[in-house]
């Protein structure tokens, strides 16, 4: 008999009942909420007379809306504030567990959820946006779900879902220096396309991905859903085990050495079989940066903007086309003639402390270009700015022209006052760069940390595997 | 829920790939906390030439007559055609219910979103995959009285000339959609089997059961 898949394993350990056609009722472990997706998901359990299933499962912070400076002063903007208030009115109704906008445990998320412990290996998590698929990078099966499905979730702490397709997305061999989880995963859209994980769960395996840091598994699975699967996993290993050692809501004691073993087996059996497998030879990705307005539009930093006339699918072609006019860019230009007027460092992709510890190192003792209007580095969580802190990189940041925020999503998506203006260019360190995602017509280009924070430095991008900074 | 049965409409033709959720709906409605009053932001960059804002009157605001719900031929469709991989992006379920409350009821297209397309679902809006050569020849073939009829129950699309094609859809989601049926209601149903299947876990995984307070 063949093996089961990580996917599998997980999947049939959460069924708590089959439908005739095939369609399952899946128990949900953890549900994370915020303020954007959680609104109309509290009026309805109102509107029916419901009660959260179990309280204890839900944990909520407040991220898309938060100011990430001059916090004291609340929200000045009247809809943001509302959205907020919302969440902590409905939290405080149902008695579900928040981090306010001053705990310092407050941040992004999906930042939040394994640092705390919240999230853990063998679990499921679920929260009402589509990053949630973060968190597979604990070996959880972990999805972003709609609003209507918070609801569902909490007034019954079970979802109706129809299993995925195996994928498996093995990437080996030894990244060059330079090269971060972002670029790994950023060369992967770029090869599988927007929609190549459609209808998948991807497993991420392979040594390139054995050797990433917890926070460097998390870059990647939190861009799976860019890749069109709703869920990404990497195997429980020994780095998996120890980062979650000691976490607040880690289990403790005899209760650990359970878990431990339990979590051990969250592997894909040597047998198992993958409906799909596409290899990845890590050793020719470079340091990669978006041109266009979809993740896929993506090349190495040494490369240039692609012609639309050399695309035979017209459908294709015009598309290129149509971003290419929107990015304000021409083909055959190079990447590293591309003048940027912002950075931000920051988000549910990159905002840990071993990115900011990257972009760190790239900055120290240098300065933000003249043509740089702004230069944010936004923590994902009040922990990890504290930790930041005591490392001082604070600091560094601050010396080198960079502004040093609190947490929050900020300009991922600018529904806080962080924001592109108008034509406006940003080196970002997200996960998105459609149209008018970083602000009413601005323009995203998604790269690593340490390529955000050279694009800073120098004020156009450069290769930051051979850059010296001079 | 809206119960989806039959369905005879003029066709709304959106000829792009990949239409992201930003685009059907951008982010900066998501921060109003309700369920409805988002049609009128549909679409919002591509159909006004201001930038919209939440709670704004679009009375009076610029229109971009390219666009093609700005045409006065589509006005009554709820029927939208599209290409592949509609509701790509963020997984805002605000897309849906803006398409819902603009007054489509279903969406043709090669591809969905998997995200969007269980959100169309849950909101009364059917979302219809079919080869890319059929929406090709629907493109080709329509002209600006182009009705469709589609019957959910027979699973099939009846286009002005008499040709009826044939659709797939998920038993459940049909019985759900043709009844308008809520989903907790339904799931609740299943309550004894979840305190069973709660009551088991604990024995296997006890500390997803302890109530740690943090
Ligand atoms: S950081 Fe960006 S992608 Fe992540 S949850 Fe926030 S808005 Fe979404």
């Amino acid at each position: 008999m063949a093996g089961k898949t990580l996917y599998d394993k997980l999947w049939d350990d959460h069924v708590v009942h089959t439908e005739d056609d095939g369609s399952c009722l899946i128990y949900i472990d953890r549900h994370l909420v915020h303020e954007v997706t959680s609104p109309q998901a509290f009026d309805g359990l109102r509107m029916a007379g419901r009660k959260p299933w179990r309280v204890a499962r839900n944990l909520a912070v407040a991220d898309h809306n938060v100011p990430t400076n001059h916090r004291d002063r609340g929200i000045a903007d009247p809809v943001s504030r509302l959205q907020v208030e919302t969440l902590d009115k409905n939290c405080a109704e149902f008695g579900i567990t928040e981090f306010g906008m001053s705990d310092i445990r407050q941040g992004i998320v999906h930042v939040i959820g394994p640092e705390q412990g919240a999230t853990l290996p063998g679990m499921t998590v679920v929260c009402g946006d589509s990053h949630t698929s973060t968190h597979g990078a604990s070996g959880a099966l972990a999805f972003g779900i709609g609003t209507s499905e918070v609801e569902h979730t909490l007034a019954t702490q079970c979802l109706v879902q129809k299993k995925a397709k195996n994928l498996l997305i093995s990437v080996n061999g030894e990244v060059r220096a330079g090269v971060t989880a972002k670029d790994i995963v950023l060369a992967i859209i770029g090869e599988i396309g927007t929609a190549g994980g459609t209808g998948y769960t991807i497993e991420f395996g392979g040594s390139a991905i054995r050797a990433l840091s917890m926070e460097g598994r998390m870059t990647v699975c939190n861009m799976a859903i860019e890749a069109g699967a709703r869920a990404g996993l990497v195997a429980v290993d020994d780095v998996t085990i120890d980062y979650y050692r000691n976490r607040p809501l880690s289990p403790k004691g005899d209760d650990w050495f359970m878990a431990e073993r339990m979590w051990r087996n969250l592997h894909s059996d040597k047998n198992a079989v993958f409906d799909k497998t596409i290899n990845i030879d890590a050793t020719t990705i470079k340091p990669q940066v978006t041109w266009g307005t979809s993740p896929e539009l993506v090349v190495a930093v040494d490369d240039v903007v692609p012609n639309p006339a050399d695309e035979a699918d017209a459908v294709k072609a015009q598309s290129m086309q149509r971003a290419l006019d929107y990015m304000g860019l021409q083909a055959g230009q190079k990447i590293t003639d591309i003048q940027i007027d912002k950075v931000f460092i920051g988000s549910c992709t990159n905002s840990r402390i071993e990115d900011l510890r990257a972009a760190a190192v790239v900055v120290e003792g240098k300065k933000v270009a003249a043509n740089v209007k702004q230069a944010l580095i936004v923590p994902g969580s009040g922990l990890i700015k504290q930790q930041a802190e005591s490392e001082g990189l604070d600091k560094i940041f601050i010396d080198a022209g960079f502004e040093w925020r609190d947490a929050g999503c900020s300009m991922c998506l600018a529904m806080n006052a962080d924001r592109l203006e108008e034509g406006e260019r940003c080196a970002s360190t997200s996960n998105r760069n459609f149209e008018g995602r970083q602000g009413y017509g601005g323009r995203t280009h998604l790269v690593s940390p340490a390529m955000a924070a050279a694009a800073g430095i120098a004020g156009y991008f450069v290769d930051v595997s051979a850059w010296t900074g001079e | 829920m809206k119960a989806f049965t039959t369905l005879t409409s003029i066709v709304a033709p959106l000829d792009r790939a990949n239409v992201d959720t930003d685009a059907i709906i951008p982010k900066q409605f998501l921060k109003s906390i309700r369920r409805t009053g988002f049609g009128v932001y549909l679409f919002d960059e591509w159909r006004y030439l201001d930038q919209g804002q939440p709670d704004m009157d679009c009375t009076n605001r610029p229109i971009n007559k390219d666009f093609v719900l700005n045409k006065p031929q589509y006005k009554s469709a709820q029927i939208l055609l599209t290409r592949e991989n509609f509701g790509c992006g963020s997984s805002r379920e605000h897309a849906p219910w803006a398409l819902e409350d603009y007054g489509f009821r279903a969406i043709i297209a090669p591809s969905f979103a998997d995200i969007f397309y269980n959100n169309c679902f849950k909101n009364g809006l059917l979302p219809i995959a079919l080869d890319a050569e059929i929406v090709d020849g629907l493109f080709k073939e329509l002209t600006d009285d182009y009705a469709l009829t589609i019957d959910l129950a027979a699973q099939t699309i009846t286009t002005p000339s008499g040709k009826t094609i044939a659709f797939n859809v998920d038993e459940n989601r049909k019985f759900r959609l043709l009844n308008g049926l809520d989903d907790i209601g339904l799931t609740l149903q299943h309550a004894d089997k979840i305190h069973a299947y709660e009551t088991e876990r604990a024995k296997r995984a006890p500390w997803l059961f302890r109530e740690i307070s943090i």
